[in-house]
């Protein structure tokens, strides 16, 4: 039982180890300790989806896991996906459409339209919206992000 | 907010588990930590301690065992709605699933979490209680089962005792013949419910045998509606039956206003769903 834990989390595919107190959230971890500071926080308890990051592969609210919670895990953020490449089609998407306004809630839109792309290639625009209404966009731009959401699952013709 | 501070502790064996529970009278265990966390960041409750279960083995997976369909507490929503086995034998749970939260929530939060939270909104509390499910309840003394129609005793409140953990829940295992609905209402999806229903029953010739109707959001746990599952009983859901199931349900609902609807609309939203459950069962 401890106030602070040794913690080792791979983020963005290189390990790093900290003493972390058992209160921080993941993503105050990543942005104040790493300053990795593309993921957002909004609301803190979990509606808004601005924190949105992937651990292990599936995304997760960043606010609503305990960096400890991740010790021996993967931690995939904006950063390291915009880097890979693997967000690219889907930002220029989102730019070509204006799919962003102040921009504070792109980077875990991205991650969950990212994740829509990879597990329901064939998503309807009512699908496309059922799926997202879990990330708020507090500029109300979710028509030009369906959009763009819509244009990249076209593009790919219903494949992963 | 940021969650007030605490300690934490991940034991490796259940054992070590209610040792920890045992010995702080203010350990909270942590599983998924979906809702959990979210009271903390808000400061709705301050545990002196965490106890993280997750790395307690035999705590998760699906399975048929026997004439039960057993998961493990530890067992994300987002398994249950991908498993094959769920989809075959309990597909009541493959329905209600999507209903729960977003796919990032669904990723990480478990079915024993949500169990033990027992938000009368919540879904998997009224599957639980339409399929006559058992709570398998581990103690340091041994197990113990639970019936989920006798676990939810009050808003937030169950059947378990300090040091107690949910091990498992097992679904009886009803057949092909059985069929099931879930609908559920809400502003948004994603949103908690503000009606739903999760309705059970075998038909045959058109006509409705067994039917369970076990209601979130109407009240202060999941509720049988005995009434109307009185009324529905051996019939064909026919616009009289339908009538007489939803008559019923004043007397077996007591849902508490909120937000997004008082008790009354809340009544009428009850059983409009009802009606279609019925007419889905039956079709």
């Amino acid at each position: 039982m401890d106030a602070t834990i040794q913690t080792t989390i791979t983020v963005n595919g290189a390990a790093v180890t900290r003493t972390v107190p058992a209160r921080q959230h993941l993503i105050d971890f990543l942005r104040e300790t790493l300053g990795l500071t593309g993921s957002h926080v909004g609301c803190e308890h979990g509606v808004c989806g601005a924190c949105t990051i992937r651990v292990d592969g599936e995304i997760v609210r960043g606010c609503l896991m305990l960096a400890v919670q991740a010790h021996g895990r993967r931690v995939d953020t904006i950063e390291g996906m915009s880097d890979s490449g693997e967000l690219a089609e889907l930002q220029r998407s989102f730019h070509e459409h204006n799919a962003l306004q102040c921009g504070f809630c792109t980077p875990g839109m991205l991650l969950a339209a990212h994740d829509l792309v990879r597990t329901k290639p064939q998503a309807t625009r009512a699908e496309i919206r059922e799926y997202m209404a879990g990330n708020y966009c507090r500029c109300t731009g979710y028509h030009a992000i369906v959009d763009a959401v819509e244009e990249v699952l076209a593009l790919r013709g219903g494949k992963p | 907010m940021k969650a007030p501070s605490f300690a934490y502790a991940k034991p490796r064996s259940l054992e070590e588990a209610f040792v920890l529970l045992r010995r702080t009278e203010d350990a909270k265990v942590l599983a998924g930590g979906q809702t959990l966390l979210a009271t903390l960041n808000m400061r709705l409750s301050s545990p002196a301690v965490l106890v993280d279960i997750t790395g307690v083995p035999g705590l998760d997976g699906i399975a048929v065992r026997g004439s039960v369909l057993r998961i493990g507490a530890l067992t994300r929503h987002r398994e249950i709605e991908r498993s094959p086995e769920v989809a075959e034998h309990a597909p009541l749970l493959a329905a209600a699933a999507p209903h729960i939260a977003h796919v990032a929530i669904r990723n990480v939060g478990t079915i024993g979490g949500s169990l033990a939270h027992a938000d009368p909104a919540a879904e998997w509390p009224a599957c639980c209680v339409a399929l006559d499910a058992e709570i398998v309840v581990a103690a340091r003394a041994g197990e113990r089962r639970v019936r989920a129609r006798e676990f939810f005793k009050d808003l937030f409140d169950t059947a378990l005792a300090p040091g107690e953990l949910i091990a498992a829940v097992e679904f009886p295992l009803l057949g092909a013949a059985y069929r099931s609905a879930f609908l559920e209402l809400a502003r948004r999806h994603g949103d908690y419910a503000m009606i739903g229903v999760a309705a059970v029953a075998k038909p045959a010739a058109g006509a409705l045998a067994d039917v369970r109707l076990a209601f979130l959001g109407a009240g202060t746990t999941p509720v049988l509606a005995c009434g109307a599952m009185a009324a529905a009983e051996g019939k064909k859901p026919s616009p009289e039956v339908i009538a007489a199931v939803q008559r019923a349900l004043a007397q077996d609902l007591a849902p508490i206003g909120d937000l997004n609807a008082a008790p009354a609309t809340k009544l009428h939203l009850a059983r409009v769903l009802s009606g279609r459950a019925l007419a889905q069962l039956a079709a």
